[in-house]
Parts: C-alpha cells; structure tokens; sequence
C-alpha cells in the first residue's frame, strides 16, 4: 500500500518472507519452529530471517542451544511494516462488509485501489 | 515534536457502492465487522474492537479474557466526511498514553456517483512514536530501508 513494504519493494515483497514476519508478530520463535509452520526449508527460512535482520525488522538472541527469532522490539520499523500489511487487509475487507451490509447491493472486490 | 525526519505515511483507497452516510456508519460503527481479528496487539485472543463514537472516544481491542488493549483516541469526527483518531501503540509495541507521541489516521469519506462513495485513509506521523528514531537511522545511514528507497526509485522510473 505504500512506498516500504510492496510486492517487489524489497523485504516482504516475497511471500515467505511476509509469512514468517507474520508468524513473529504473533509469537517469538526458532527457524525449526517457523520450518513446520511453511512449506519451505529449514535453510530457506534462515536465508529469509538474515534478510529481515539485516533490514531491521527481526532481532535475534540465544536460549540455551537455540536461536530465537522476534519482531525488532525497538522498532517502529517493524510496526509500521505490520501496520502496512494491517490496512491493506482492513480496507478490502471493509468495502465488503460495507457493501454486504448494505441493502440492494452486490460486492465489488474488484474496485479495491491502492496507492503509490 | 524531538525533530525526527519524517517517516512515510501509509496511505490507502477504496471505492465503495454505498453512500458516503453508510460508508462512515460502516468505518466507524461497526468496525468490529470488518477489522481482521489476526491483527491485534494485545496477548489475548481478540474478541472485538471498539470504537467509541465522538471527539475523545476511545479506540481498544477486548480480548476474550474480557482485557482491553487501547490503540489511540478519537481527535475529529465529523460525519460522514472525515474521521481523525490515534494510533498510540509505539515501536516497543506498547500503549503510550502521550498524546504529543501519538501517530494518526485520517479518513476522508467522500461522495462518487449516486450510492458511491471513495474512501482515503492516511496513516501518518509514525515519526511522533517512541522508537521511531530507529528507523530513521535506518533510512539515513543507508540500511536497509535506503535500499528498499531504492527500490522503489527503481520502480517508479520503469513505470515511467
């Protein structure tokens, strides 16, 4: 929806990427955990993280012999990022509740624009 | 404000096939129906978000523990033409209740054709949050955030 986070913009713009930003905006984990929840690699989603480290989004910190992978606390970075990813889903899913609400109307999805 | 560069808005449009008195009814009234539950920022589950209506008017999640997370104010309401509320969930991923630390949304309703209405949402000042000095740094010590510019630059340029 905007400058930073677009497909093809750079570090959501591929899926994986975006899936296992979202699976550490719900909770802390390490690669093996986010491995099981994607249907990519173990060394795939190390490749993702250091891309999401390096870019700000993503600290990590050692427990015991594991690496735990979170969202940057200290960034409004990554909540902007998320936000981003927020109103993208909140605006289409607000132009159909709101024409689906609407008595003697049928849904449009396809009239959902985004912004440069 | 601490003088921080300015952190670009996130900006948003949808065409709509109701009128703009039903658009702002929807935005503001029933946001609970159209917000997706994933996105929340307390620790429990969501069970709904509210929007208090009115200048002043509270903006929260409740989780289904019955706990309430506040995400910002109401600061203009004025239907059905625009809305203006807070954001106050910082780069530590907290509620901050200073209001000269609040980022903001504006929404603008606006009429189309007979039954249609577009609306615009800016969500701005992300600068004013605690933690935004972070990204800034990012975006003006050629991190990360310089390179997706770029990108962007890029983009822009073959889209001529």
């Amino acid at each position: 929806m905007s400058a930073y986070g677009d497909a093809g913009l750079g570090l959501l713009g591929d899926p994986s990427r975006r899936a296992i930003f979202e699976l550490l905006a719900r909770r802390p984990s390490s690669v093996q955990e986010l491995a099981d929840e994607l249907p990519i690699s173990r060394p795939a989603v190390s490749q993702h993280l250091r891309v999401l480290r390096e870019g700000g989004l993503v600290v990590s910190h050692a427990e015991g012999t594991r690496r735990i992978h979170r969202l940057n606390p200290e960034g409004v970075g990554a909540l902007r990022t998320w936000l981003d990813g927020v109103w993208s889903a909140a605006l289409t899913d607000f132009q159909k509740t709101a024409e689906a609400t609407t008595p003697g109307l049928e849904s449009r999805p396809e009239d959902v624009e985004e912004q440069p | 404000m601490s003088g921080t560069a300015p952190i670009p808005p996130i900006t948003g449009t949808v065409s709509l096939a109701v009128p703009v008195e039903r658009a702002f009814e929807v935005f503001t009234g029933a946001v609970n129906t159209w917000w997706p539950h994933q996105y929340h920022i307390g620790q429990a589950e969501l069970a709904e978000v509210v929007l208090e209506p009115g200048v002043g008017g509270r903006w929260f999640e409740r989780g289904v523990d019955g706990s309430e997370c506040d995400w910002g104010r109401v600061l203009v309401w004025e239907p059905p033409h625009r809305l203006v509320i807070t954001w106050q969930i910082n780069g530590s991923w907290q509620f901050d209740p200073d209001p000269e630390k609040a980022s903001e949304i504006e929404a603008r309703f606006t009429a189309g054709g007979p039954g249609e209405s577009v609306v615009e949402v800016e969500h701005r000042y992300f600068e004013r949050l605690d933690g935004g000095q972070a990204i800034n740094d990012a975006i003006n010590g050629g991190g990360g955030w310089a390179l997706l510019l770029d990108g962007f630059a890029k983009t822009v340029a073959e889209q001529g």
